[in-house]
């Protein structure tokens, strides 16, 4: 019984090494750290999955910043224009960005870096669009550019 | 103008670079320029970027003699701040980089409909729409070129990846099939991908290619015509006892891909070979058959190189030392010497190098390992964008045959709203350079002449910081061949003087500063897809430098990072050193097709293609010009500049095919 426990540690242990060693070798290793640990899944994921696990992320704070692009169209009106602009990016970034992630980073991942190497773009393009200052949406668009440097990161450990 | 521009204030230049941001992968975060956001720290990374430009400025300043009155060039100094950020990257971190151009204060770049049909190009070989990348089986078979292709029948991007198909008589002009291979099996349920054929002895042919099974194991699979007697090979069909391989032990299940075809071994064999990886050292593993159904596995590899990572897309092939014809791929001897070339998964680029081949145990050694397959100082195909390339043997002209996929240098949401991404290159024909004897040598295929319509010759001296509009009309579909020489007295003066330093050696398109940093004698070249203000131009250009061997050294570059104001395209400054024998006056080639740049040194020793993607230097506002950004020299420019015509590529249809057949 002391023994299985123990094995169970061990195991335990060893595969929340496999998220420190990855996060390690990422350009941001606590947001990395936190982003995967925050996630059951991660305890016994392998690199595919940690990569997986990451893009999930990026679509999920898509979602949500498309939300705030919603909220920002009623509280913001004069900003129609680079609101436009943003929603047309982060469409792109949750439909089109993280399908293909997906889909590459288990057979193909140089398409998966590409894909998550463009959601970060997307992200950027979309703040750039609003004049210094005025941009209701810079904290999120910094937050998708870290993500997707990080999960690029680990995308590149597949190819 | 020039002159004052170089006085600019420094926080200007800080504050608008036009070169691109670097995002690398592995970078400390706060290092990343990115755009809007600086954090304190950036201040100070800022400043010290802007001491070592003052005192770069200084430099050149004083390294110049003041006979600058006539300077009407192209003179841009915002590009210099460039120089500081980039150095220190590494040419492997750049490959498929985004780097996000462009300054602060502009908004992001809204692409309208107008644009973006501009963009597709009128004689580079693409389907109607949708996604496309590697080039598949190329063939000639019963009168028609066979083309095959990656397609994404859904989408502008990758997936669902089926074979998309093509026929042509000459190379140039396509008419789409319907799609020749779909993923109805379970061993390629997750894409049909890369493969390569054979053409067997009694004409008959063999495809073989990748599957990425319902499980996304990597295995090989043969197919055939269903009907041999159908030119246009409209249907095939996959063999019953699919798949043919499968990853064998040591290689990883996602490490196996990209078949060649296949070449006769001394024992009467078939031969293929297919890249892989163990850890971090690319190889390419053999494969021999009589049937192409049942394979023994070499021990030996056929080649293998550390720290290059996995190889995708290997081709292999023999090359003549003494003549220019093409060879089939069985071919072997004294006078041949064979390619090995492989797609670097890694770093996005094509390397090759050629060697000798030992038949008896399927192995091949480079003649320079110094410049082995995949390493950064091996050869490229080309310096640009281009990358899956693939030959085939044109048994119907002799010659061998280059095609490769140009993907997109623009954002995905720009792919979707128009609807397309990628194109291939135009083929080329490829033989080896019998001058030097130990490079590639690439050209056009001879049939895009047939595209020519209307041209000028033009003869123009050229003195030292001048742009000269060139009059051609219409300037967004054209073939330019140039020939270029430099003032005896400049040359002299360079090679004669001991005092003048060799910067050959330091000079890199990419790093240093692109085509408004002025030596003594370049850059010089052609700007194309420029506006009458050079607000946005592409040049293609050569710049000459003293090397340490007190010997003249020639790069050729293509800059695009004035190509386009957008701020969400890639713009990087491509190129190499080209080879220039003892009287050989400097020449090269471009082929301006929309957003496409294909531009040849030297007579094809050294290729760059590049995608542009300009915003106003479109339609009627597209202009070319000849530019000599030399700070001495005199350059004198020999050209003739063709508009070319449409390939007018369609889908099949009754008109289309008999309109072929007469051809």
């Amino acid at each position: 019984m002391v023994k299985m426990m123990m094995m169970a540690m061990m195991v335990g242990v060893a595969m929340g090494n496999i998220v420190d060693k990855t996060c390690k070798q990422t350009p941001d290793y606590t947001l990395c750290l936190s982003l995967l640990r925050s996630d059951p899944r991660s305890s016994s994921a392998d690199t595919v999955g940690l990569a997986l696990i990451l893009v999930d992320k990026i679509k999920a704070l898509g979602a949500e910043t498309l939300g705030q692009i919603n909220e920002a169209y009623k509280t913001k009106p004069m900003l129609k224009k680079p609101l436009d602009e943003c929603s047309l990016r982060y469409k792109t970034i949750v439909d089109v960005d993280v399908h293909t992630a997906i889909i590459a980073v288990k057979g193909n991942p140089k398409f998966a870096e590409g894909a998550v190497v463009d959601a970060g773009v997307e992200a950027s393009i979309c703040d750039g669009g609003f004049t210094k200052g005025q941009s209701p949406l810079t904290s999120l668009t910094q937050r998708m550019e870290k993500i997707c440097d990080v999960t690029r990161a680990i995308i590149r450990m597949l190819l | 103008m020039a002159s004052s521009d170089a006085l600019l204030p420094i926080s200007a230049r800080e504050e608008e670079p036009l070169c691109p941001y670097t995002r690398l992968p592995m970078a400390d975060p706060n290092q990343e320029t990115h755009g809007r956001r600086r954090r304190p720290f950036k201040g100070l990374l800022a400043v010290s970027f802007g001491l070592l430009f003052i005192a770069f400025y200084v430099a050149l300043i004083a390294t110049h003699d003041g006979s600058r009155s006539n300077d009407a060039g192209i003179h841009e100094t915002k590009t210099t701040t460039s120089r500081a950020r980039l150095a220190g990257v590494s040419e492997k971190s750049n490959a498929g980089l985004w780097k996000l151009s462009g300054d602060r204060n502009t908004p992001a770049f809204e692409w309208n409909n107008s644009m973006l049909s501009w963009q597709r190009t009128a004689f580079h070989f693409q389907p109607e729409q949708n996604w496309m990348n590697d080039p598949n089986g190329p063939l000639f078979y019963k009168g028609w070129y066979h083309f095959f292709y990656q397609y994404n029948p859904n989408a502008a991007v990758w997936g669902d990846i089926v074979w998309g198909h093509a026929v042509s008589r000459d190379l140039i002009h396509w008419v789409h099939l319907p799609i020749a291979m779909v993923a109805d099996q379970w061993y390629d349920s997750n894409g049909v991908w890369t493969g390569s054929a054979t053409i067997l002895p009694d004409g008959s042919i063999v495809m073989l290619y990748t599957g990425s099974t319902d499980k996304a194991v990597q295995v090989q699979n043969l197919a055939y015509p269903e009907d041999p007697s159908d030119p246009l090979l409209l249907k095939w069909v996959k063999f019953p006892g699919n798949p043919v391989l499968v990853p064998p032990p040591g290689i990883l299940p996602k490490d196996f891909r990209d078949p060649t075809t296949a070449w006769k071994t001394s024992e009467g064999k078939w031969r293929i070979t297919i890249g892989s990886k163990l850890n971090r050292t690319g190889i390419s593993l053999v494969y021999d058959t009589t049937d192409f159904k049942t394979y023994e596995k070499l021990d030996t590899l056929l080649h293998r190189v550390p720290n290059t990572g996995m190889w995708e897309c290997v081709d292999f092939y023999p090359v003549s030392k003494t003549a220019v014809n093409g060879l089939d791929t069985s071919v072997k001897g004294p006078d041949v010497k064979h390619i090995v070339k492989a797609s670097m998964d890694d770093t996005r680029f094509d390397h090759y190098a050629v060697g000798t081949y030992f038949d008896s145990n399927g192995t091949w050694i480079p003649d320079d390992p110094t410049i082995d397959v995949g390493m950064s100082t091996s050869l490229r195909y080309d310096y640009g964008k281009f990358y899956a390339s693939k030959t085939f043997y044109d048994q119907n002209k002799g010659r061998r045959v280059l095609w490769s996929w140009i993907g997109e240098s623009d954002s995905e949401a720009a792919d979707v709203q128009k609807g397309w991404s990628s194109v291939q290159g135009i083929p080329r024909t490829v033989v080896l350079d019998t001058k030097t004897g130990n490079n590639l040598v690439q050209w056009p295929v001879e049939e895009i002449n047939s595209l020519r319509l209307s041209s000028k010759q033009f003869d123009i001296k050229v003195s030292p910081g001048s742009v000269v509009p060139v009059d051609v009309g219409s300037a967004a579909q054209l073939d330019i061949e140039a020939e270029f020489e430099i003032n005896k007295e400049s040359l002299d003066k360079i090679l004669g003087n001991a005092s003048v330093v060799a910067v050959a050696e330091e000079f890199s398109c990419e790093k240093s500063g692109g085509s408004t940093v002025r030596g003594a004698l370049g850059p010089f070249g052609f700007s194309v897809l420029a506006t009458e203000s050079l607000s946005e131009q592409t040049p293609v250009y050569f710049y000459v430098a003293k090397g340490k061997d007190s010997e003249l050294k020639t790069i050729f570059c293509t800059d695009t990072s004035r190509s386009s104001v957008a701020n969400d395209v890639v713009k990087p400054i491509y190129g190499s050193v080209v080879p220039v024998l003892k009287g050989e006056k400097l020449t090269m080639r471009i082929l301006v097709d929309h957003s496409i740049v294909e531009a040849f040194g030297q007579g094809g020793r050294t290729c760059i293609t590049s995608r542009v993607y300009p915003t106003s230097a479109i339609y009627g506002a597209a202009k070319l010009f000849l530019f000599n950004n030399a700070l001495d020299a005199t350059v004198t420019a020999s050209f003739r500049v063709w508009q070319m015509n449409s390939a007018f590529i369609h889908p099949y249809s009754e008109e289309a095919f008999r309109a072929l057949t007469r051809t």
